[in-house]
């Protein structure tokens, strides 16, 4: 746990770069209209809070993020689980999963259109299929890493093998497969904004794109921060998350080291 | 309580064999665990004797031979018996408190059988019957080994087994704890009649807790010998380990486990 004093210099360092983009506008270093004060800029940004402007926008990207990220976990864990208990379904998936793993998510885009069109059912496959992955890789892992004492520890007490899976392996696993989903759940916010860029007429992403082809470049700005709040908000509340399910597990690493 | 066992093969061991890929594990062995007995694995490390324990508790399946459980072939893990793992920080499990782990057990499918849906109550007076009651909040990873091999053996005796197989359960303890908690073992399997096979390295525990010691060779492993250990009842820490009679199996037991070994 970092004490207080020593986040000021990383703070420190932001307000100083804020003052210089306010200064270089001011003492006119940089004179033209794509560089706003940044003074103008937080001005738009509170008001576009202020009269909802960000709730409009910002709401069907989070439901768009929220879905698509969904179906990724549960796809994942379940496909996760049987790759990392049963060697076979990791011989049959594993050179498939290795062939889409590093294909980039704009990549794909184009394809998505063709099949699934240009409204939400392309942009939730999008978030779906790049969010799927590294949840899917950190699973297995998990999995592959439970003790063999655990396993056995669920067997003597006579437990089938479904109820191992849910009582023993997946806790046992869930460091891994939360740090999975922490990676994706960035990922996903990424290629909401590409997605809701590239085709679409609502969301953060086509709000921001829209303001800089209209010249309104303050606007951009504005939601470019409202975009970078929303994502550090995002991890925030994951975080939290993380530490009420997996309390037991700082404690229990610390106790290991 | 030597005057209830009875005599009838709890569990019996017929010519079991294991053999893994090229090596040889287990030769043959043969022999049988009388309800309420105290029955002890000995050999040397790396003999098979978990191998053996493990597929006595239907963990593992033998190559060849079976093993009867109350005249049932033991094919899967049967209810009625549980495995004490040497790991006890490997066995429990981290995400549950002392009283989770213990909960763990006395609502597992093994315990229910029997109609031992078991109350947090009972749960807490088997936390007291180890000593850990005031511990239950705890997690296991805040204890000591010691403590965490007694949540372990709460854990188990809760689903109410009428065996308890243990692998080397105290090995990993210092000598202190491991013989305050042979002394716990010995009162739980009068208190609650339990059967017990115990696996061990350790020739003075074996001679300590049994009423009969298999000694086993290195692999493959055979029985080299059983020997019954009339020692009288209560046993104390001091008094018996400083008995001639226990000097004397020590001695031959000794000879029969290291001097093989150098042989």
């Amino acid at each position: 746990m970092t004490r207080r004093l020593d986040r000021v210099p990383g703070f420190l360092v932001l307000a100083a770069l804020l003052v210089l983009w306010e200064l270089s506008v001011r003492l006119k270093w940089v004179v033209t209209p794509t560089w706003p004060a940044v003074s103008d800029v937080f001005a738009t940004f509170w008001h576009a809070c202020a009269d909802g402007t960000y709730l409009q926008v910002l709401g069907p990207s989070l439901e768009r993020l929220a879905i698509g990220y969904l179906i990724a976990t549960v796809c994942a864990v379940a496909i996760g689980v049987a790759m990392g208990i049963w060697r076979r379904m990791y011989l049959l998936f594993e050179p498939l999963v290795e062939f889409l793993r590093p294909i980039p998510s704009p990549a794909y885009l184009p394809m998505a259109i063709l099949f699934l069109g240009i409204d939400n059912a392309m942009k939730v496959f999008m978030v779906a299929f790049a969010a799927f992955f590294p949840i899917l890789l950190n699973t297995v892992s998990g999995v592959r890493s439970v003790d063999p004492v655990l396993l056995d520890t669920g067997r003597t007490f006579g437990l089938a093998r479904a109820q191992i899976i849910r009582r023993i392996v997946l806790p046992a696993a869930a460091g891994y497969i939360l740090t999975g989903m922490r990676i994706s759940l960035a990922i996903a916010l990424i290629v909401t904004v590409i997605a809701e860029m590239v085709a679409g007429n609502s969301g953060i992403g086509f709000y921001i794109l829209s303001a800089q082809r209209s010249f309104q470049v303050t606007e951009m700005y504005a939601g470019v921060i409202a975009l970078a709040l929303t994502g550090f908000a995002l991890n925030k509340g994951f975080l939290a998350v993380e530490r009420l399910t997996l309390g037991w597990h700082e404690g229990w690493n610390a106790s290991a080291a | 309580m030597q005057s209830s066992v009875d005599l009838r093969a709890e569990i019996a061991v017929e010519r079991v064999a294991k053999v893994f890929g090229s090596f040889t594990a287990i030769a043959e062995i043969g022999f049988e665990v009388p309800r309420g007995h105290f029955v002890t694995l000995l050999g040397p490390s790396g003999c098979g004797k978990s191998t053996i324990l493990r597929i006595l508790a239907g963990l593992a399946a033998p190559t060849r031979g079976v093993v009867l459980f109350k005249g049932a072939r033991v094919i899967d893990p049967p209810p009625g018996m549980v495995y004490v793992f040497q790991q006890y920080s490997k066995s429990l499990f981290p995400w549950l408190t002392v009283l989770g782990n213990v909960e763990f057990g006395a609502n597992s499918p093994h315990a229910t059988r029997r109609g031992n849906a078991a109350s947090r109550q009972e749960c807490m007076e088997t936390l007291r019957l180890v000593g850990l009651a005031a511990h239950a909040d705890s997690y296991p990873w805040q204890l000591s080994g010691g403590m965490q091999q007694r949540v372990a053996i709460a854990r188990a005796l809760v689903a109410r087994p009428e065996v308890l197989l243990m692998d080397e359960p105290f090995s990993a303890l210092d000598a202190l704890t491991r013989e305050s908690l042979q002394d716990l073992l010995l009162r739980l399997w009068t208190e609650l009649r339990l059967t017990v096979v115990f696996v061990t390295h350790d020739i003075a525990e074996a001679i300590y807790l049994s009423d009969e010691i298999v000694v086993l060779s290195s692999a493959p492993s055979k029985i080299l010998a059983r020997i019954g250990i009339d020692i009288p009842r209560p046993r104390d820490q001091l008094a018996t380990r400083e008995a001639a009679s226990f000097l004397a199996y020590r001695r031959s037991l000794y000879k029969m486990v290291v001097g093989r070994e150098e042989a």
